[in-house]
């Protein structure tokens, strides 16, 4: 077979790029550490917009394994901006409390490379694999303030429950792969429809029948593996109720890296389930739509009444990521496999909530990390009179919180009002319903917090005003200013994303026109 | 008519005094002030113009204005979501209201020295939602803007608010927003059964929706939207609310915010939903009724002045909801007259009280006495206002709930009796508190109290203008209501309305 190799240079940049960094600190031992992050970023960066113009047009496969389509090539260039911000952010936080700073980086790069090749996976074993390094080195990162016993207990929670995930998506897959005979999404797609139907044939001369055979036969198969594939997704997207490591690992990993995970890893998470439900799993949508939508809705009311009793904010944005993963899943369930243009709107409502809520959070942990680096505490009482202290990171939590309740103005109801949309147009009115009302029930959480900022005077020793550091700044004005403008000027950015979802699509296009056609 | 351009100033014109405000910095707290002055003053010219310029012999929507935001891509057809301004016969009033109100509450907020700079671009953003309402004709945009309108109502009243704030500002959050959420799935519920692809709300009037889907739906904006008017049973955030809030997000809140509930029924639920009218229209009704006489019950027991205002207020919406209950022409257009007549009134309420309670920092009736002594255009502005709210001729309150009794008589009299018992009621109160507070023996505590200041004066002057003007002369307003209310659907023709002109025969 031929392989383009000149199609996942980013990849191999990435890998190149975080060796370099981990080795460089070996090199130089005497340089300021805060360099190693600043040429992570300036590598991320780089090597961000270069595939944004280099890839943009290509729509090519690797094999059978990878595809560098747009939205591939979107994701890349996301999931490089997650990284960005998360390695901008954390800087100053690695500078005063964490050692070994190169690793710190290089294992964020590491994860971002997972994070890439998994939306880029056309196959099932690639995807577990890209999974597998992305998870391995959020394990390690979680745990990396290794003098922390929070730090090590949600590092150790985390990789149990990802590795016992891990398992049952294994599980899943091979029982996908016994029913089709393939792993790969393009194959398993008609599969879907005919492999369950060759493997009931099979079994029924096995068992010595000769009559009917029933394409049902092989159903219980496809059902138990879509069953646990979508299980060790939910573990990994924290989809109640395989969430309960999220507000520990949330709560012990070091600031940036909490950041990075409720942002980076539920993005690629994201963009596997998407491209695994739309390309391989659409036609048997009938078979699974209803537990996810039971997942979705489950997630949303958990999530959110869960996150209303939280003292730490570490935790109540765990929660609060949650249920946002609820929101997302309505775009999974609005998927339809007989109606193509409602499924592409769908992903693209998806995708667009997906950017919107990792720009918000993003905002929030940045502005959290702000105050981290001044003060060292992360309850929400201690935002008490955050405003009077320092105006525009309050600004900023409060923009973004506003923002992740979905209030006008802010990215959170533009997103929002599109993904429920999908839902409410393919019929689901009770999930929408049942999101619009958890999203009401998460503004008063959010409320609680801005209460603290603007409603009180600071407490205790340090009432001074403080600054932020200017890379840090420059990001939260970035961050916000996205927030304001996907709330108020979305069309853009969908047009964008409604251009990159096209692809996932084509396959059953193609399979609903063949059907058609006979 | 069709200059779209005055509409889109509405929104320019705060939305721009809010980013350049977010650019002063704080110290500087009279350039912050003066931004809001010189924003509320173009607005509210401009507000006039257009309700000068209306033209009501033509009558329908008028200063059509659109611009596609996002069309022809997935399930959005052509004008999918587009920013679609229109202004009619109901909201030209409306619209003016707010630029009355909004002018008016820069005016008596100079006095404000805590956060001068957040505390207007919170006010500018509700100042803009509420236009936004106004003037949206296209769902995304109108919700977006409601919920803009009520935002900032939570930090306005947590920061610069007073008495038991943090309950109020919380309590008034949840309940509006929680109205919202049945808002919000009525709204998909109609984009989806229209199947239009559009959120424009030209197009969703012409579809007709059938009955049972009317009747289905029609409760969730008549109680989202309810709420926000303070709809009996739902009414209890508000007078929290109102004594919670500093005076002028109180002159805005029940002056204009509340206004938006009743009007959203009118454009959501009268408008597109007209099948769902004959089924719940009498449920609005008889609420309505039930909200008047109970607000009026309350506010003869309360002590606090705030809490006075705030009860009459669901009275007066009570009022409101019963005019657009009759669904005929007379007690529609009285509903629509009285949200510009409570409007202005209840703004002047909030601001006299403000303006006394500064000072005195009590506003409980029990302790104030012979205040005439010492504040004299205090008590005549507060008693106009008292007047116009227990329906004195010649002052607006007549007009409207005069023309809302007439309708009410023809659709359900018992509940036009009860309308009229609780204009009693008010009239009980009112009276009582004039009497005590105003005038009675003077109580030499307040010897030191001063005469409001000259910007309270000003913000007075603007409010009872309007009061008197339409009083006397209701034409203005009636011409333009008259005829759009006219071709609301579902909306009896029982007879001709009480103007000038009608009585003079000319």
């Amino acid at each position: 077979m031929d392989l383009e190799y000149q199609l996942i240079i980013p990849e191999f940049v990435m890998a190149g790029l975080a060796v370099v960094i981990i080795a460089a600190a070996l090199a130089f031992r005497n340089v300021d550490q805060k360099w190693f992050g600043y040429a992570t970023a300036a590598g991320l960066a780089i090597i961000a917009i270069v595939t944004a113009v280099a890839y943009w047009d290509t729509n090519d496969d690797f094999g059978a394994v990878l595809a560098v389509d747009h939205f591939t090539v979107l994701f890349r260039v996301f999931f490089l901006g997650i990284a960005f911000f998360t390695v901008i952010a954390a800087v100053q936080f690695a500078g005063d409390r964490l050692k070994n700073h190169a690793e710190f980086y290089g294992l964020i790069v590491f994860a971002t490379l997972g994070m890439m090749l998994l939306a880029a996976s056309r196959e099932l074993l690639t995807a577990y694999l890209s999974l597998e390094l992305l998870s391995f080195s959020f394990y390690i990162l979680v745990g990396f303030n290794k003098l922390n016993p929070f730090s090590n207990e949600g590092s150790l929670k985390y990789m149990l429950l990802g590795a016992f995930s891990s398992a049952l998506m294994l599980y899943g897959i091979s029982l996908i792969y016994g029913v089709t005979g393939t792993t790969t999404y393009s194959a398993i797609g008609p599969d879907v429809v005919e492999g369950t139907r060759n493997i009931a044939e099979q079994l029924a001369s096995f068992a010595g029948g000769s009559g009917g055979v029933d394409p049902d036969g092989a159903r219980p198969g496809l059902l138990i593996g879509l069953v646990l594939i979508t299980a060790g997704l939910g573990f990994k997207v924290s989809a109640v109720p395989f969430h309960q490591w999220t507000p520990d690992a949330y709560q012990g990993a070091p600031l940036p890296i909490t950041a990075f995970l409720s942002a980076g890893g539920k993005a690629a998470a994201f963009a596997f389930f998407l491209r695994l439900f739309s390309e391989a799993f659409l036609p048997a949508a009938a078979e699974w739509v209803w537990f996810v939508a039971i997942l979705a809705a489950v997630t949303m009311i958990v999530g959110n009444l869960m996150a209303l009793q939280q003292t730490n904010f570490k935790r109540l944005m765990a929660y609060s990521s949650i249920s946002q993963v609820g929101y997302l899943l309505v775009g999974i369930v609005a998927l339809d496999a007989a109606n193509i243009t409602q499924s592409q709107d769908a992903a693209s409502a998806l995708v667009l909530h997906l950017i919107g809520y990792v720009t918000t959070n993003i905002a929030v942990f940045a502005a959290i990390i702000a105050f981290y680096n001044r003060t060292g505490r992360d309850d929400i009482v201690d935002l008490r009179g955050l405003a009077e202290r320092q105006p525009f990171l309050a600004f900023a939590i409060a923009a973004a919180l506003f923002s992740l309740a979905g209030m006008p103005l802010f990215a959170g109801f533009a997103t929002k009002f599109i993904i429920f949309q999908a839902a409410f147009n393919n019929g689901f009115l009770w999930l929408g319903a049942i999101g619009v009302t958890a999203s009401f029930v998460s503004l008063y959480y959010y409320l609680m917090v801005i209460k603290q900022m603007y409603l009180y005077e600071p407490e205790g020793s340090d009432r001074e005003r403080f600054h932020v550091s200017r890379p840090l700044a420059g990001a939260l004005v970035v961050l916000v200013a996205g927030v304001l403008f996907i709330g108020l000027y979305p069309t853009p950015l969908f047009d964008v994303i409604h251009s990159s979802t096209e692809g996932l699509f084509e396959q059953a296009a193609a399979l609903s026109a063949s059907v058609v056609g006979n | 008519m069709d200059a779209g351009e005055a509409l889109l100033l509405l929104l320019l014109i705060p939305g721009a005094a809010m980013l350049l405000t977010i650019l002063v910095p704080s110290r500087h707290a009279n350039v912050v002030r003066w931004i809001a002055l010189i924003a509320t003053t173009a607005t509210l010219i401009d507000s006039i113009w257009i309700f000068a310029v209306y033209d009501f012999a033509q009558g329908g929507y008028q200063f059509d204005l659109q611009y596609p935001w996002i069309e022809n891509i997935g399930f959005l057809g052509e004008n999918g979501i587009s920013l679609h301004l229109a202004v009619d016969g109901i909201a030209a009033p409306m619209v003016l209201l707010n630029g009355l109100v909004g002018f008016a509450g820069v005016l008596v907020s100079w006095k404000i020295t805590h956060r001068v700079k957040d505390f207007f671009i919170l006010f500018m953003a509700l100042f803009t939602g509420v236009y936004g309402v106004y003037i949206g004709q296209d769902l995304f945009f109108w919700f977006f803007a409601y919920e803009l309108a009520v935002l900032p109502m939570y930090l306005l009243i947590v920061i610069w608010g007073s008495t038991n704030k943090e309950y109020g500002a919380m309590k008034l959050t949840m309940v509006l927003v929680g109205g919202s959420v049945l808002i919000f799935v009525g709204i998909f519920a109609v984009f989806a059964e229209a199947g239009a692809g559009t959120f424009d709300m030209a197009v969703l009037r012409d579809i007709e929706f059938g009955r049972g889907f009317a009747n289905t739906f029609f409760p969730f904006f008549m109680i989202g939207c309810g709420i926000l008017a303070g709809l009996f049973p739902f009414h209890t955030w508000s007078p929290d609310g109102h004594v919670a809030a500093p005076t002028a997000v109180s002159m805005l809140h029940a002056g204009v915010l509340m206004k938006l509930g009743a009007f959203g029924i009118i454009r959501l639920g009268m408008e597109i939903l007209p099948a769902g009218t004959d089924f719940w229209m009498p449920v609005l009704l008889v609420l309505g009724g039930v909200a008047a006489v109970y607000g009026a019950i309350s506010a003869i027991h309360q002590t606090d002045l705030k809490f006075v205002i705030g009860y009459s207020s669901v009275s007066h919406m009570g009022f409101v909801l019963m005019g657009l209950g009759t669904m005929n022409n007379i007690g529609v257009n009285g509903a629509v007259l009285q949200m510009f007549s409570h409007g202005v009134m209840t703004a002047l309420f909030f601001a006299m009280v403000g303006g006394l309670y500064d000072q005195a920092h009590t506003r409980d009736i029990r302790v104030f006495g012979g205040l005439v002594r010492k504040m004299p255009l205090f008590v005549i502005f507060f008693g106009i206002a008292g007047l116009t709210s227990l329906g004195l001729p010649g002052l607006s309150g007549f007009v409207a709930e005069f023309h809302i009794f007439v309708g009410a008589i023809d659709t359900f009299p018992l509940f036009a009796a009860l309308g009229i018992l609780s204009a009693a009621l008010t009239a009980i109160y009112v009276l009582r508190l004039m009497g005590r507070a105003a005038l009675g023996p003077f109580n030499p505590r307040w010897d030191n109290l001063k005469e409001l200041t000259r910007w309270e004066i000003a913000a007075a002057i603007v409010l009872i203008a309007p009061i008197i003007a339409m009083g006397v002369w209701p034409d203005p307003f009636i011409d333009r209501i008259a005829p759009t209310v006219a071709e609301l659907p579902g909306v009896d023709q029982i007879g001709g309305l009480f103007t000038l002109s009608s009585l003079t025969g000319r």
